[in-house]
């Protein structure tokens, strides 16, 4: 039973973080501005790339006794800014123009995007696999007989902390509820009066910052590899479809379904093996997409049909 | 005259639906436009707010030209729109849909927002629930209600009415005579022709995208012509 717990709960409950993380962004970038955005991966990836980045500074300045985790954890609130600036200039650069447009431009558009990031990543930080920290080291553990490392805390924390702070701003601030109102029917947000340019804006902030935030989270506990905002675009998808495009409650959720699916699906369930080979496990996301896309488009909180 | 459209032409980019429309509405008056389907009501409407490209002609607000100004700057200059469907944000409470009517307002607004209350007391009560989930008449005092927030001087309705029981449509009449009271101008579109008039001040009476006649509502109503086309006998 421990075991359950240690070796699937816990990291199916980290991985359902990374990818609320960036479903958030996908979902409300579908609402507002009506098109699937294909290069949010590569965003992800390039705000981990960038905590990379931020780390080998921080490692310049004469802070003994700081671990990787701490180091990561300060270059967070910068990366989420340089993502989020990253974000609002490649919207005015490259979708601002196409706003009138038909949707597939926009995606087709966002499509390229991801391939100049990955592309930018590879240039400055190379194709090979790295890490924030070099060497073995033996993880900190808390909370026994649960095996809890140092690293799950801080994701799960800082996870619920910047919900906490998306629900205040969505519930409580004039902009927060105008992108709700924009994300219901954005004809009637503009002839209302609403300044939809600055919703849009605000858009990309939560959604660049918080998928700066996932993909940090992801390098964190796994690796950096300049594909791994592909990698990470499947299952942001699905969560956002299971959730419903446009309700970033049920992007929350959906993460967190999805992530515990991936997860869960390679327990022995049946038998000595994993009931699906951990090769595979992305595949547990792609199969509920399609299952979503066929019979429930909507998702499960009622969103836009894609 | 507050508002002052003159030969309008235009329509939503193919074969033009208004072909010279002429409509203005004075300092608190209420205006109806009636007429038969496909006549241009809304469009000309829609093309007084910026909403329907307007080819030929000119608009004209407190003196200003705003011929093809975008929606959201003229929300600013005293002008406020009700669209006939979809006027309301589905998943905001009541109360966010006023806020949201008041975006443009960095002033506190929260004595308007209780005025709108007293005008329409039902959505007090529901000022916490959603407005997807209210009835269609409820729905419209919400969206009648947001377009109240900025205290326009000139408020443009498309068909309040539509789709609501006759008791529903009586209140709202009532709701546009009152609002219509603290001196607001009303310009309406309907498809209750003969309740219309009976509110209105003045009548414009449309037919495949250009005026066929114009007065005052109670001549309108006793036009022998006007009813017979256009009144249903």
């Amino acid at each position: 039973m421990i075991d359950f717990v240690n070796q699937y709960l816990i990291p199916a409950l980290v991985l359902g973080c990374i990818y609320s993380l960036g479903a958030i962004g996908i979902s409300m970038i579908f609402a507002i501005l009506r098109f699937a955005h294909f290069a949010h991966g590569d965003l992800m990836a390039m705000g981990a790339y960038l905590g990379l980045f931020l780390v080998g500074i921080i490692d310049l300045l004469p802070l003994d006794g700081l671990s990787v985790n701490a180091k990561v954890l300060i270059a967070l609130p910068f990366s989420f800014v340089a993502t989020a600036a990253a974000a609002i200039l490649i919207d005015r650069l490259f979708y601002k123009p196409f706003r009138k447009s038909k949707t597939i431009i926009l995606v087709i558009a966002s499509f390229g995007i991801a391939l100049m990031l990955r592309s930018l990543i590879q240039l400055f930080f190379g194709a090979d696999v790295l890490n924030y920290s070099t060497g073995i080291r033996f993880p900190l553990e808390m909370f026994k007989p649960l095996r809890v490392q140092e690293r799950y805390v801080y994701i799960v924390v800082v996870t619920l902390a910047l919900m906490f702070a998306l629900h205040f701003m969505l519930t409580r601030t004039r902009t927060g509820k105008a992108m709700r109102a924009m994300s219901d029917d954005a004809d009637l947000a503009r002839v209302s009066g609403i300044n939809t340019e600055k919703v849009v804006m605000w858009t990309w902030i939560i959604g660049g910052g918080l998928a700066a935030v996932a993909g940090t989270f992801l390098a964190m506990d796994t690796r950096l590899v300049p594909t791994m905002g592909w990698d990470l675009l499947l299952p942001t998808f699905a969560a956002a479809i299971l959730g419903g495009l446009g309700r970033p409650y049920g992007a929350i959720a959906g993460g967190m379904i999805i992530g515990a699916m991936e997860e869960l699906s390679t327990f022995p369930w049946i038998g000595d093996g994993p009931l699906i080979s951990p090769d595979y496990k992305t595949a547990v996301a792609f199969a509920v997409m399609v299952l979503m896309l066929v019979f429930r488009p909507q998702g499960l909180f009622g969103g836009r049909v894609l | 005259m507050m508002l002052e459209a003159t030969g309008l032409i235009g329509g939503y980019g193919g074969a033009d639906i208004l072909k010279g429309v002429d409509l203005a509405v004075d300092q608190g008056e209420i205006v109806v436009i009636v007429g038969p389907n496909g006549a241009g009501k809304s469009t000309a409407m829609k093309a007084i707010f910026g909403l329907v490209q307007v080819r030929a002609g000119a608009v004209r607000f407190r003196g200003e030209d705003i011929t093809n100004a975008a929606p959201d700057t003229l929300v600013p200059r005293g002008m406020a729109y009700v669209p006939q469907e979809r006027n309301v944000f589905p998943t905001l409470t009541v109360h966010e849909n006023l806020e949201m009517g008041a975006y443009i307002r960095r002033d506190d607004f929260r004595a308007v927002i209780d005025q709108v209350y007293e005008l329409f007391p039902p959505l007090k009560e529901k000022r916490r629930q959603a407005a997807g989930e209210l009835s269609g008449g409820q729905r419209q005092m919400v969206a009648f209600g947001r377009a109240l927030m900025t205290e326009p001087a000139l408020l443009l309705l498309d068909e309040p009415t539509a789709g609501l029981s006759p008791l529903f449509m009586e209140e709202i009449f009532d709701r546009v005579i009152a609002v219509n009271k603290t001196g607001v101008g009303i310009l309406m579109v309907e498809q209750n022709a003969r309740q219309a008039l009976g509110v209105a001040h003045r009548g414009y009476v449309l037919s495949t995208g250009e005026n066929r006649f114009a007065d005052t509502g109670p001549a309108l109503l006793a036009n022998r012509e006007v009813a017979e086309s256009f009144l249903g006998g």
